[in-house]
């Protein structure tokens, strides 16, 4: 059982190496012309967009509590980060240290706001949880905007470009692959059961409040991930980017792209984040095409569009040897190796 | 020298009172090691109450109860399955959308110890707990004839099945007391037949105590060793099958008071 996971990891591995080879080679082959680094710059940003919606998801989907207040935690990394860089800087450390000390140092202040926040709050279920999270993002913000260490409301530039595309692309799997172990773990079993019935979960042994602020704290970690992400591809913010607005949009990836479903979480934020890049000319009238699709997706598919359905590139394998082995007739196969297909080209796009 | 018989259960007076309401009043109760005792009343009698208060979803207000002479007041829900005293629900509450060998998994999570540095970079122990749990969860489900449905859905399965699965899940726990509610409720004779034969196979192997809500009265009579009546949150009762059901007291609670007919068979 566990020699057929290791092999499923090696060929996921392989699958991973597989898209970044593509991807460098794209940039360096200079197929895209002058435009190179604008698409690596959108890949980057892709790169942090699918951690903080899969971060997102890990509660609204694995755990079914909605938090509004996740730019809150995103922005708590990201400042965290750059103040700690910001003075790490005189000293020669090789960038890529430097870079791994910025994502920690993000993660855990942000994990730590996220324990702090998580306790009180947790005692709380639907919307006011979600209500306590808005609240909590909004303090943070203004606290920012106030706080000199953090630029007194000014924006806060000159922190060193530390993300880039490859750098962040080995971040962003590193901690997919993460979260996915997590889910697939006792703690994402409890936390999924918690989401199912409390009453009953508590009835069968389990502390609900210790799991619920554990998976709270391992969401604003990965969120706290993403902001110092941000921070050293941005080098200069604003507290006021971390409003209600950026907490919103992350919660839309989520929904669209399926609760509950990492796979979904990848290809929301993907799409979403470059597609105001690809419509730039139709920039206005960004927010209606949002809504309208969302709302189009609440009704033909409540559950998101990949629902809980994760993509397994081993059963994807797997199906393709079915599919040119036997005779192809069913068209049951054909449809889900098509649906493996979509897939795949999405997570390039990543 | 003789050891004293600590009880599995005792309580000393048990109560709570939601405002001016007594919902349980001075309730108190002995069950013996691996004794079947059934508590039985007219709807609203406070049986489900009592069941919260053993299991932590509701603070006793009065009185206390003691688990192999262990205190349990005011202790958490979790806190009080750890100690040994697991339940089914009334209305079924299992994790619907996760699978049956999932739902089982999850109750033996407090057997599991390895850590979240363990599970996200799958070291030994992961594996090694997680098979172990696999196989434990098996076994239970084959205690309860599931064992064919492991990968089903929760909510995919027919109405008994849910039922069973939920007595595997509370199995899971490894407790001492297990606290039916209403098991039998909305099953066909055949599915009640079954789950007879399975409540006893659970006593016989884990030597467990049960106490059990039901309105079937030939289930009741039928498996019961001892029996508690209870009405407005008031003991009014409690004997072997036979002395209740001859019980005026016990007759009165459920079919009002009438002088004329005599002798009403409640079995």
């Amino acid at each position: 059982m566990s020699k057929k996971k290791k092999i499923s990891y090696l060929i996921n591995m392989a699958g991973i190496l597989f898209v970044f080879l593509v991807l460098t080679a794209v940039f360096q082959s200079g197929v895209l012309g002058n435009r190179t680094e604008y698409i690596k710059g959108i890949c980057t940003t892709a790169c942090y967009t699918i951690i903080m919606v899969a971060s997102l998801n890990l509660l609204v989907g694995f755990m079914g509590e909605f938090s509004l207040g996740h730019a809150g935690f995103m922005s708590v990394g990201a400042y965290a980060s750059a103040i700690v860089t910001n003075v790490l800087y005189q000293y020669v450390i090789p960038d890529g240290a430097l870079f791994i000390i910025a994502l920690l140092v993000g993660g855990i202040t942000a994990a730590i706001a996220g324990v702090l926040v998580g306790i009180p709050a947790l005692r709380l279920r639907g919307d006011y949880l979600a209500i306590v999270t808005v609240a909590f993002a909004e303090i943070i913000r203004v606290a920012f905007c106030n706080f000199k260490i953090t630029g007194s409301g000014r924006t806060m530039s000159g922190i060193a470009k530390l993300s880039t595309f490859n750098w962040c692309f080995w971040a962003m799997v590193i901690c997919l692959t993460f979260m996915f172990m997590y889910t697939r773990s006792r703690f994402g079993r409890t936390v999924t059961a918690i989401r199912e019935d409390y009453i009953a979960a508590s009835a069968s042994g389990i502390n609900v409040t210790f799991y619920k602020v554990l998976n709270f704290a391992i969401s604003a970690f990965f969120a706290g991930v993403g902001g110092a992400m941000y921070a050293h591809y941005m080098t200069a913010m604003i507290p006021t980017n971390f409003n209600f607005n950026y907490s919103a949009e992350m919660l839309t990836e989520v929904i669209i792209g399926g609760t509950g479903s990492l796979t979904g979480s990848i290809i929301g934020a993907a799409f979403l984040s470059s597609l105001p890049e690809l419509m730039r000319q139709f920039a206005n009238y960004r927010m209606l095409a949002y809504s309208v699709v969302l709302v189009l997706v609440m009704i033909f598919k409540p559950g998101g569009i990949f629902g809980k359905w994760e993509f397994s590139l081993t059963r994807l394998l797997s199906r393709i040897k079915k599919f040119f082995k036997t005779p192809p007739k069913k068209q049951k196969e054909e449809g889900g190796s098509i649906d493996g297909e979509t897939n795949y080209s999405g997570t390039e796009n990543a | 020298m003789e050891k004293p018989i600590i009880p599995v259960l005792k309580t000393h007076d048990l109560g709570i009172s939601f405002g001016g309401l007594k919902a349980v009043d001075c309730f108190n109760i002995e069950i013996g090691q691996s004794e079947l005792m059934g508590l039985i009343g007219p709807n609203g009698a406070g049986k489900t109450t009592v069941f919260n208060l053993l299991t932590g979803v509701y603070k006793p207000t009065e009185g206390s109860f003691y688990l192999n002479g262990g205190k349990m007041n005011g202790k958490n829900t979790h806190q009080i399955v750890a100690a040994g005293i697991s339940r089914t629900f009334q209305n079924i509450r299992l994790f619907k959308k996760m699978t049956v060998i999932e739902n089982v998994m999850v109750a033996l999570n407090m057997y599991m110890s390895y850590s979240l540095v363990s599970s996200i970079f799958r070291l030994k122990k992961y594996f090694k707990q997680e098979e172990e749990a696999y196989a434990k969860a098996m076994e239970l489900l084959k205690i309860v004839h599931l064992e064919e449905k492991s990968e089903v859905v929760a909510e995919n399965l027919p109405y008994g099945q849910q039922r069973r699965l939920e007595i595997a899940r509370a199995l899971a726990t490894g407790m001492k007391l297990l606290l039916l509610d209403e098991p039998a409720a909305g099953m066909n004779p055949t599915e009640t037949e079954e789950l007879l034969e399975i409540i006893n196979v659970i006593r016989d192997k884990f030597k467990i105590s049960v106490l059990l809500i039901e309105h079937d009265m030939n289930f009741v009579m039928k498996i019961c060793e001892r029996i508690q009546v209870i009405d407005y949150g008031v003991t009014i009762a409690e004997g072997t099958p036979e002395e209740i059901a001859n019980n005026p007291k016990v007759i009165e609670a459920y079919l009002g008071k009438e002088e004329e007919e005599e002798g009403v068979v409640l079995c």
